[in-house]
């Protein structure tokens, strides 16, 4: 596989995995009374200031042959889950949980609490209200979450460095491609490689951007 | 579907600063909630609908209970099957008015949903907006939409949360008409929350005052509101004038009694529950006093006046005026006409004229 290739597969399961898992999480802080949810809010902004070496150090050590993760992890599949795609894609939705996470923390906060209760006075129950009627309205601040982390996962360099070193196929990445081939004077196929990422990240926030605008119901 | 039955109310609750402590029941009936912001008017209808759960206390609907403290039992806002409107419509802004209408009649046959919906937006005549969006539409036809989304329900008890206090009076009575209409036809306890004597005055045939997270007043707006239970809800009932005076003598047979202001000025005043030597505090309404600058003659009105104008003032609509009567000094309400052919200014001597009859007692 290519590093590109490779590069977006890794994004696009870490932003299906964030979806899934940051879904639930955002809404538990949007709609906790709990008094202690600054603390979780801090922890899931931790991958925006921490040195991506840093997150990678201490996942090596959990995700590793020695850590209790990696060990339950060979025990399970027989090989390790660092150096691996699996271990890149933990790393990654770590790295990533607060571009998915905030961004949807806002939009299901946004959601008029009234509306909420209206939906359950007309005997709508806590599911069905989620699905008509809160996600709908959370839907362009939830895509704008799934479209930064994938392209947070597809510019990320230290952690995918630290924790999957540079095996090509498996764990070389776009960015690691170009870094590698910038260390053996290979300008032309960086230069290549640094435009392609370049387009399909301004792509991206393209869309990101013009989802803001999209938000039919309130110009009609 | 399970016929509507009465509304039973029993609960105590934590507000901001003080306890709500209320009790009461609601038949078949249109009973309305009156009392200034913050007394716990809104804090009743959440616990009903289920927004908020009292500390104590029992709610029941037809016998189905909502909330018991003692049981612990408290039935989901879901569940509930009471319809709730706020002053905010709070339809779905992703929705068209018609997918907003059919919502709470999910798992039903979608013949049958479609035509309670057509009947509904017909019955509020809103049928012509069935496909726009709720930002398309006027503040007046969202309340509408969002009345007709919570009655399609068929909801077992109604609460309105002064739901057209922000429509121009002709809306108001048009959608009041309406709500009134389905309630007749469904007989199901509604309560209706409101701060507007004039509404209070005009939608039920009962009333019940909140002060201060309690009842204090229950029964017909009009001997509510014409005697009332303290200073604040006199001011709030149109009573400008609350004066201290002793009763001096009964006339029973008469049906009147004399007080005695201060600076020996006398009133008659009716009849009430009282002896001879006690302090009561008499209410008195500025638009029930009229004004006359030469000593009327001939009039049945039995209690006549003099003073003098202190101070006339403009005011929305009227006018009011500071009348000095010896040591008592009279708010009286009059229009720019009058002010004007009578030169009701600063310094005018007066003739005030009250009736008998226009004169309450401040109960306690």
């Amino acid at each position: 596989m290519t590093p590109l290739l490779l590069s977006l597969k890794l994004a696009l399961v870490t932003s299906l995995v964030l979806l899934t898992l940051g879904l639930p999480l955002a809404w538990w802080l949007a709609f906790t009374r709990f008094r202690l949810r600054f603390l979780a809010e801090a922890v899931v902004a931790l991958p925006i200031v921490l040195p991506p070496t840093v997150l990678g150090f201490y996942l090596l050590v959990v995700l590793g042959s020695q850590g209790w993760l990696g060990q339950a992890w060979q025990r399970m599949t027989g090989h390790t889950l660092a150096f691996s795609f699996e271990g890149l894609v933990v790393g990654s939705v770590i790295y990533s949980l607060p571009f998915a996470v905030q961004p949807f923390t806002a939009a299901l906060s946004g959601v008029d609490r009234r509306l909420l209760e209206a939906s359950a006075s007309l005997g709508a129950g806590a599911w069905r209200t989620f699905l008509r009627v809160t996600l709908p309205l959370a839907m362009p601040g939830i895509l704008t979450g799934v479209a930064l982390s994938f392209a947070h996962t597809l510019g990320e360099f230290g952690v995918v460095l630290m924790l999957g070193g540079n095996i090509p196929g498996r764990t070389q990445t776009a960015s690691i491609a170009i870094f590698d081939n910038v260390q053996m004077l290979d300008y032309t196929t960086a230069g290549r490689q640094s435009l392609t990422l370049m387009a399909i990240s301004f792509a991206l926030l393209v869309l990101i951007y013009g989802l803001d605008r999209g938000r039919s119901w309130r110009m009609r | 579907m399970s016929a509507p039955g009465v509304l039973k109310f029993d609960v105590e609750l934590a507000l901001g600063g003080f306890p709500l402590r209320c009790a009461f029941q609601v038949e078949r009936e249109v009973v309305v909630l009156f009392g200034a912001s913050g007394a716990g008017k809104t804090s009743i209808l959440e616990s009903i609908a289920g927004f908020r759960r009292p500390e104590r206390g029992h709610i029941e609907i037809g016998g189905r209970v909502l909330f018991d403290a003692a049981s612990g039992q408290f039935v989901p806002v879901h569940l509930r099957r009471v319809g709730y409107l706020s002053q905010q419509p709070a339809l779905f802004p992703h929705m068209t008015v018609e997918q907003n209408i059919a919502y709470g009649l999910h798992g039903m046959a979608s013949t049958e949903r479609e035509e309670r919906v057509r009947a509904m937006m017909e019955r509020f005549q809103i049928s012509a907006l069935a496909d726009r969006r709720p930002a398309a539409i006027s503040g007046g036809e969202q309340q509408r939409a969002a009345l007709a989304r919570a009655l399609v329900c068929e909801p077992e008890a109604l609460l309105l949360d002064e739901p057209l206090s922000a429509l121009d009076l002709r809306l108001k009575t048009v959608l009041l008409e309406l709500l009134f209409e389905w309630q007749r036809e469904r007989e199901v306890p509604m309560l209706y929350v409101t701060h507007d004597q004039q509404e209070a005055y005009s939608l039920a045939r009962r009333l019940l005052v909140v002060e201060h997270g309690q009842i204090t007043a229950d029964g017909d707006p009009r001997q509510v509101l014409d005697a009332p239970a303290s200073r604040e809800q006199a001011a709030r009932a149109g009573f400008e004038n609350l004066i201290e005076a002793e009763i001096e003598e009964r006339h029973a047979e008469l049906g009147t009694m004399t007080c005695r202001l201060r600076h020996d000025l006398r009133l008659e005043t009716p009849l009430a529950e009282k002896q001879a030597g006690d302090v009561v505090t008499l209410a008195l309404r500025a638009g029930d006093i009229m004004v006359a600058t030469e000593l009327p003659k001939g009039l049945s009105a039995r209690n006549i006046v003099p003073g003098v104008v202190e101070a006339a003032e403009d005011r929305a609509g009227m006018v009011e005026l500071m009348v000095r009567c010896g040591e008592t000094t009279l708010k009286v309400h009059v229009t720019r006409g009058a002010r004007q052919s009578l030169t009701l200014e600063a310094g005018r001597a007066v003739w005030l004229v009250i009736k008998t009859q226009s004169i309450r007692y401040l109960r306690g």
